[in-house]
């Protein structure tokens, strides 16, 4: 799926972001944040821990009320009290950092449930497209499996075919990898960058930088409640325009300590 | 073998009579557990919930049930309230009030810690789902806390079963009063039926609790 460019030859936009200001009692998280996603586009979201990247795209979702501003999906505003939240909630599809799939359901039945019981789909019909998935993400005989039989990347997988069920227009992963194991990270991130790869609109929150920089449309960083930067990943990663990122990047740069001697001629 | 006195037992309608003793602690028992289980969940929700004053109220109703020794408690139902406000309960009936407090107690507790033990993230991505609040409550929440809750509020159930045997002190004659009765009545006859006697009284109350525990364990594994 490429890109949907509109008359005018501007690329439509799917989810925007307008002046949003999230407040937790004083204490101001998201200051007058604007932000438009593009059909088909991949935002990265990168930031020092507790600048508000999980806030943002819990307001997204309406988990979290906003105290300014506002947010539109396919131009209907999002309103955490309207009556037609569900229904748009079911077009944004959510994947958190925990294991969030139920506990006391099966794999299946896991992804069946919003399906069949929200959107009122056929069961057999989501069933055939669900174990489609599976498949697609390497757990095809895990359907009938407890959440307790997996292990953290299974889940993970689980949880994003669970949330693609409800076909959205939009995905939103907060730091999915970061509670795995590095040897589950990349089986997760592979699954993210095969979405990518079919033209998904996603918004994703992640400390791996190499898996930002090989995936994003665009890098937005957020800090002290502000977006600092947003620029393509070349230009975000290699000159950095505030000092801030620059700074943030370093964390993940390491000095040699101990220079090793030249090897003896 | 020794003279347990297990044939007086089989005098007259004794071993009947036991029976029928052991109906009258679990009629006491299960009705107050009926009424204890949909109250105790009612209040439960309740002390789950977000409003201080009901949560501090219900907490003291807790502790001072949990504090009161359950015959202290019988006691003052039953000859308390017919000195103080001249009610005239039948013991049975103060014994199912008595149980019936108490069940609803220690039920509210159970309800309370499985529903907050449920994490807020299983609202949150119920929700992200597009579940409505009856949805998320329906499917996801409160299958999650009975499967919690089961296997606990049946040993619930096992204790207040148990513990009908203080009852006999406010004179209801179930099961414990009866075997005392029996061994009274043939102390001359067979002076060692008090063995025989509350050995079969112990059999009974196993044999009442048993399978309740059974299951309890059985549920336990099935949903762990
Ligand atoms: N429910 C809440 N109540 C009060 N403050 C909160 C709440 N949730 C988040 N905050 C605060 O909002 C700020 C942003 O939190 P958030 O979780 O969005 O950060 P983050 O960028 O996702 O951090 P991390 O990288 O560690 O996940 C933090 O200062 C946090 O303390
Ligand atoms: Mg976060």
């Amino acid at each position: 799926m490429a890109v949907r460019v509109l008359a005018d030859n501007q690329p439509e936009t799917l989810l925007s972001i307008e002046n949003i200001v999230k407040k937790f009692g004083d204490n101001t998280v998201l200051n007058d944040i604007s932000l438009q996603v593009h059909k088909g586009e991949v935002i990265v979201i990168i930031g020092p821990s507790g600048c508000g990247k999980s806030t943002l795209l819990r307001c997204i979702n309406a988990l979290e009320p906003i105290q300014g501003g506002q947010i539109k999906l396919n131009g209907q505003t999002i309103d955490p009290n309207g009556k037609d939240l569900t229904e748009l909630r079911q077009k944004v599809g959510m994947v958190f950092q925990s294991y969030d799939l139920f506990p006391h359901l099966s794999v299946i039945d896991n992804i069946l449930l919003a399906p069949c019981k929200v959107q009122k789909r056929d069961r057999a019909q989501v069933k055939e497209e669900a174990l489609a998935l599976l498949a697609r993400v390497g757990l095809q005989d895990k359907a009938e499996s407890f959440p307790r039989e997996l292990s953290g990347g299974q889940k993970q997988r689980v949880a994003i075919v669970r949330a693609l069920c409800m076909h959205p227009e939009v995905l939103l992963f907060d730091e999915v990898t970061a509670a795995l194991d590095p040897e589950m990270v990349r089986e997760v991130l592979d699954v993210v960058l095969q979405l990518a790869a079919q033209g998904r609109t996603m918004l994703i929150v992640t400390h791996e930088m190499q898996f930002a920089k090989a995936i994003a449309d665009r890098i937005i960083f957020l800090d002290g409640g502000k977006i600092l930067e947003d620029a393509p990943p070349e230009q975000f990663f290699n000159h950095p325009q505030t000092e801030r990122a620059q700074q943030f990047l370093n964390i993940f740069e390491f000095e040699v300590v101990k220079p090793h001697p030249a090897p003896q001629a | 073998m020794p003279d347990l006195g297990l044939e007086v037992l089989l005098k007259g309608r004794n071993m009947e009579r036991l029976l029928e003793g052991l109906g009258i602690a679990l009629e006491i028992s299960l009705i107050s557990v009926a009424i204890s289980i949909p109250l105790g969940i009612l209040l439960g929700v309740l002390m789950a919930g977000k409003n201080p004053v009901i949560k501090a109220i219900l907490r003291l109703y807790l502790e001072f049930i949990r504090i009161m020794p359950q015959m202290v408690l019988l006691f003052l139902v039953f000859f308390g309230t017919t000195r103080a406000f001249g009610w005239d309960l039948s013991a049975e009936l103060a014994s199912i009030l008595v149980f019936t407090l108490w069940g609803t107690a220690e039920m509210s507790d159970l309800v309370r810690s499985a529903l907050i033990s449920i994490p807020k993230h299983q609202y949150e991505s119920s929700a992200a789902l597009g579940l409505s609040k009856s949805q998320i409550y329906g499917y996801i929440i409160l299958p999650q806390t009975v499967r919690r809750l089961l296997p606990l509020s049946i040993n619930l159930i096992t204790r207040m079963i148990k513990t009908t045997s203080l009852i006999l002190m406010i004179g209801v004659v179930e099961v414990l009063k009866v075997a005392q009765q029996i061994i009274e009545a043939n102390r001359m006859a067979s002076p060692n039926a008090a063995f025989g006697i509350y050995l079969t009284v112990f059999l009974l109350y196993f044999l009442a609790c048993w399978p309740i525990s059974l299951l309890a364990k059985y549920l336990e594994k099935k949903w762990r």
